[in-house]
Order: C-alpha cells, then structure tokens, then sequence
C-alpha cells in the first residue's frame, strides 16, 4: 500500500527520514531539533536514527545557523535548516539574502548552495507575537533564492524531498495551522514538479489563487460558492519564487476573473504580483480586475483578533462576488 | 602581546620567545628571505593598484599598506591542506596561497562579483564584503573538516585546518560573535585572525571595545593572543602554533594582530579627516618593512638580494597592471547565468527579452 493517511508533519518527517537515508550528505540544523524533535515535532526521532553527526541542536542563533549552514554546504554537505518560527527568520536575513542567495552567482555556478531553509509559517494557531507571520514576500523578492509551500501532507513530502535534491537554496515555508490535519501521501507518486501550480478544484466562474494554509480556506469557499450555484476553480501556487503562471494564465482565460488570496500582507506581496502579471499577459481575457483578498497591512494583531485579520471564506467570498459583478 | 621582533629588527628575549621562538629557528634563511619579498610584493602591488584606481581603471581599491606583516606571517603560518576565508584586504594572502592578483583587480574593476574559487587557489576562499559574515562561513566549513574526520587524525601532514580574516570593525558585528559561538560550542579547527588596523573606516577601535579584542576569546571558551601585528616573525608563530593546536583536535583561538592600516580604508576614503597629528608619524615608524629589513640584514642578506625582490615585485605589479587593463566587461547576458544552479524560468524569459530588445535597434539602424 503505497498511500498512507497522515498529517503534513508526519509527511515531513518521512521525508526528512528519506532525504538522510538517500544522501549521507544531507544534515539537519536548528534549535531544539534534536532531542526534542522540534517545537512542532518536525525532527522527531531523526536525532536517535540518524545521530549527533547528522542532526544539530544548534546554538540559539539564526545568523549563526543558516552562516554555518553555508560554510557546510561549500563544503559539500546539504543542510537543512529549521527556523523555530516565522517571526524569527529576521536575524538570518543577511545570511540569508546577501550571502546564501549569492554564493552560486559569485562562484559562476562552480560552488552551489544546496540548502533548504524550513519555516514554519502563518496564523491560525492563536499564539503570541512573531509565531504567526507570513513572510513570503521578502523572500520571494531576492534573486537566488527559490521559495516554496505545500498546501497538504502529499505535496509536503514529495516537495521537501525535491527541496532537498535541489542545488539551489530553498525557502521551505511550513503551514503550521495545516501541520495536523491529516491526507493521503502517495509515497510511489511524485506527480507534478517542485514549481508547478496545481489546480485543486474546476470550476469555470472565477479563478481563486492561494498558497499553503490559504488553499484550504480557497476550498472551502468554492464549496459555499457551489452551494450558491457559483463555480469556482482553485489553484494552489505552492511555488512562489519562481512562480508558474501557465496554468493560472489557461485558467483566468477560461473564467475571465481572478481572486488571489493571502495570509501575508496585501501591499506589494505575492498576490499583488500575481494580479499585475495576470493584468500584464491576460488583459484582454479578464472581465474583471483581478482582486486581492490579504491580512491588513498591519501587525499581526494579538490572536484574540485573528480572525478578523485573516482572509476567511467570507472574505474570499465577497472578493469572489465582486468579481462576478463586473 | 607577543612580539619576537622588536621595531629595531632584533628578536627578543622572554617567556614569548621561549614559548615561541622555535617555531623561528626551525626557518631556513630562504624562508625569511620570503617574508621579506612577499611583504614587499604586497605593497607594491598595493601602491600599483591605487594608482590604478586614481586613474580611473578600479571602481575602488582596498588598500593593504601597514599590515603586510600580519598578514604574511599569518599567511605563511598555513599548511598546504589548510583552508582560509579572508575579509577583502588579505591581497598577499591570496597571493601566497596562488591567486592571480588580476583576479583581485577584476573584482575592483566592476568585471566580475567573485571571480575565483577556492579550489583554483589553494583553499583561498572568495573575499567577502559584507562584514563578518565570513566568519560564520568559516566555522561551518570547519565544522564540516570534523564531520569529513580530515582533522584531529593525529596526523599535522594532513590533518586540515583553517584560518579566518577579520577585523577591528567587523568584531563589532552579531556575526562575529556568532561565529565564536559556534566554533566554541562545536570545537572546531580554527583560527580567528583579527587584524586591530585602528580604524573602521573613521572610528576608531575604542569605539568597538573597551577591552584588547584578543580578551574576547576567553569569554567565548578559546585562548585569546594579542601579537604585534607589525611584526612577521609573531604573525607567523603564533598563528603556526594556534593553527596546530586546532588541527590536533584542541579547539579554537582567537588572534588579535595590533597594526595599522597607513593609508586610507579604501580609496574612496580621507583619513586626514579623522587620524589625530602624529599618529600616522608614528606608525611610519613601526612600519613593518622597515624592522623586517633590518632583521635580515644582521642575518647578512645582501644588497643585491633586496634590490632583486624590489625588481621582482615591481614586475609582478607592472604584470597585472598590463592585464587588468585588458579585462573588458563580460557578455550582458553574464548577469543572468548562475543566480541559480539549475534551469530557471524567469531567467531565461528576462535574458530573451533583453536580447530581442538589444536586437530591436540594430532592425532600427538597419
């Protein structure tokens, strides 16, 4: 029986479990992933298999690790690095963006940097300041750097897996609200590239994009559309650097609208590239603009306030029937 | 501070030079009489290329002038197997370890981003710009000896190791600490080799530490050695002896080499603006050229041989004077090979429509 049912950190973790096995090169970095398996239990148990040779409890600094992380993968390795929480990836964001993203540029390609930089990313989880961002953008700006999500538990395995092969350095965003509910992992089937956008649900009214935690919100908000005798047809991004518009562009041609939905800040994210580049390529096919649906361009609020700061099947809704008015 | 040979050219008495002095007197006259010419190189290569800057021919160049000691000493300290990640002034280390100076000179020249790789350079890693980051490089490359079990084998002929170029400024950054952090914690082989020029570009050392840097290593749990940066015979035993010590599985050490930098942070830079009357005399007078000449003429190194390393060093810089100002601007098409290791979409969009862009004005001229 090659599908199992599990939840995506199960998924994840048979994955990171099957990277060491395949490679001996491939090393996991990160605070309290060793004996503890990660704050979300990620790492579980790859410290006892695989040893203090291959799994790091690192010293509590995220410069420090994604830097040493570097010097490791000129070295030869393949390091896999965990950020505790979204909100902590700022200390690396020199490593990240002036170093790690550059290295290959600066050596004409003769010295690669094949690490994934895993964060677990994104609200729902009602917890305290700087464990629930979505920093995307950022990353998806710099040149270099390739920045992926999974949506569910079968693409997060397949995915960290090609992550992990990959020669380029890999921003592996985790949707931490979706680390537990549980779906079908196809350990024989890698049916799509690690960049390609995937269309989760036909429908021929309006086209909803979204990325990780978003795309089950997107679902669930083409189910009440249904309801309403609205069809809509969901794409899940899961590569947001770089983008693969040749699906979303075949899809907005067919239903002539466009909803790009994010957890993220709406102003000068993701979904607003994707709508200018939707505008840019497909003018003439849209009857509508395209319409974003984000989190306010505020903090995080406190998490008592959650829900009225992401975007919720109401919202995407809403967006959705505004764009049918044009 | 370790100091072996005093500003006068004579070596020294003490616990330093019982501790170190072996390490001296295992050097052949042939290896000396190569300290000398390889600081000599170094600063004439160095005044070669701020003319070349003044001239218009180097976006910027970064002067190196006043610590060739420190660094020919550390540099010559380094086995062949041994690894070593500089800041962006180490020119001469570079040079000893096998890099091409024009290869420096095309980086200044705006031709390339990198342009070398530590395995065409004996283990000379890149030049890194943003401060300190290389440190923590460094320290995961060292860390990876120890996972490779090339280190600590009990064998110093093979057994690697590696050295890493800082300075008074950068230790001022999270990296730096950092990277003695993890080092520390890891107990890698390595040697962190600061070099105390005074100045960060205007401000001056009292500024990033109230303390000798070299006393910084004890809170991070490695010995700490202050040198004379200006002296080449400390540069080079001490290092030599930290470098061993880390290779055999000890740990790390941090190096502070008290020098000066005489000439400008870059050429895009005014001292004059900063420097207090009569620092710069004074350290003139402390120039590390000067203490080593004398040092090797009591050792009976002929005229002859001090005018063939000037005629030699002056060949080198006039060599790559003539053949940085050959090196051209790169294909446009350059920018886009190599962002990322494998095939990427958007760069091979955004190369095509530069190309067709290009290609649009000849159709108009035509």
């Amino acid at each position: 029986m090659t599908v199992q049912t599990m939840p995506m950190a199960k998924a994840l973790n048979a994955a990171l479990r099957q990277a060491m096995l395949d490679d001996p090169k491939v090393l996991l970095m990160g605070e309290d992933i060793g004996r503890l398996g990660g704050v979300f239990r990620i790492t579980e148990g790859l410290l006892d298999e695989f040893g203090e040779q291959r799994v790091f409890d690192s010293p509590l600094a995220e410069s420090g690790i994604v830097g040493t992380a570097i010097g490791l993968a000129m070295r030869g390795y393949r390091p896999v690095v965990e950020i505790q929480f979204d909100g902590f990836v700022f200390p690396a964001f020199d490593q990240i963006t002036t170093q790690l993203a550059r290295i290959n540029l600066r050596h004409d390609g003769k010295v690669n940097m094949p690490v994934v930089i895993r964060i677990p990313y994104g609200g729902h989880i009602g917890s305290i300041e700087h464990h629930q961002e979505s920093p995307e953008a950022y990353f998806a700006h710099t040149p270099g750097l390739r920045v992926v999500s999974p949506s569910n538990p079968h693409d997060a395995y397949w995915m960290m897996l090609e992550a992990i092969r990959s020669n380029d350095p890999i921003i592996f965003l985790e949707p931490k609200s979706r680390y537990w509910p549980k779906g079908p992992v196809d350990f024989a089937r890698n049916d799509i590239d690690l960049h390609a956008t995937r269309i989760m649900r036909e429908g021929s009214d309006v086209t909803v994009v979204g990325h990780g935690a978003m795309v089950s919100t997107l679902l669930a908000a083409a189910d009440i559309a249904a309801g309403e005798g609205k069809s809509v047809e969901v794409i899940d991004l899961r590569s947001l650097s770089p983008i693969n518009y040749a699906p979303i562009l075949e899809s907005v041609e067919k239903t002539g609208r466009l909803v790009v939905a994010q957890e993220a800040y709406g102003s000068v994210s993701v979904g607003s590239e994707i709508a200018a580049t939707v505008t840019e390529r497909a003018f003439y096919t849209l009857n509508a603009p395209p319409i974003r649906v984000s989190a306010f361009d505020t903090p995080y609020p406190p998490a008592s306030l959650e829900a009225d700061y992401l975007p919720s099947p109401d919202r995407i809704l809403e967006a959705v029937d505004r764009a049918l008015a044009y | 501070m370790v100091q072996l040979l005093d500003p006068e050219g004579r070596l020294t008495s003490g616990a330093d030079a019982e501790r170190y002095g072996h390490y001296i007197s295992a050097l052949d006259d042939h290896t000396l009489e190569r300290f000398w010419r390889d600081m000599v190189v170094a600063r004439t290569f160095d005044r070669s290329a701020a003319n070349l800057q003044r001239q218009g021919q180097l976006a910027l160049w970064i002067p190196s002038q006043g610590q060739e000691a420190a660094q020919v000493g550390s540099a010559h300290a380094t086995r062949p197997q041994d690894h070593i990640f500089p800041s962006y002034r180490e020119h001469i280390v570079g040079m000893i370890r096998g890099l091409d100076p024009v290869k420096i000179l095309a980086l200044l020249r705006g031709v390339t981003l990198g342009g070398w790789t530590a395995e065409e350079t004996n283990r000379f890693h890149q030049y890194t710009l943003v401060l300190a980051s290389q440190t923590l490089h460094a320290t995961g490359y060292a860390m990876g000896m120890q996972l490779d079990g090339t280190t600590a084998t009990g064998n110093p002929e093979s057994d690697e190791a590696l050295i890493v170029y800082f300075g008074d400024g950068a230790s001022s950054q999270g990296d730096a600490s950092e990277a003695l952090v993890f080092a520390s914690s890891y107990q890698t082989p390595q040697v962190f080799f600061i070099q105390n020029n005074q100045w960060a570009i205007s401000v001056p050392v009292a500024r990033q530490s109230r303390v000798p840097l070299a006393q910084r290593g004890f809170g991070f749990g490695m010995p700490g050695t202050r040198i004379d940066g200006n002296d080449v015979l400390a540069s080079y035993a001490v290092t030599r002896d930290a470098l061993e010590s880390a290779r055999a599985g000890s740990g790390p050490a941090l190096i502070e080499a008290l020098t000066y930098r005489l000439g400008a942070h870059t050429t895009a830079d005014d001292p004059t603006k900063y420097r207090p009357a009569g620092e710069l005399e004074f350290w003139e007078s402390r120039d590390p050229l000067i203490r080593t000449r004398a040092f090797l003429e009591s050792r009976g190194a002929s005229a002859a041989f001090f005018d063939d390393v000037d005629g030699e060093a002056a060949d080198i810089a006039a060599d790559a004077r003539k053949r940085s100002l050959e090196l051209t601007a790169p294909d446009r098409s350059v920018m886009f090979r190599h962002v990322y290791a494998e095939a990427h979409p958007d760069m091979v969009a955004q190369e095509a429509w530069l190309a067709g862009y290009e290609a649009s004005f000849a159709e108009d001229a035509s």
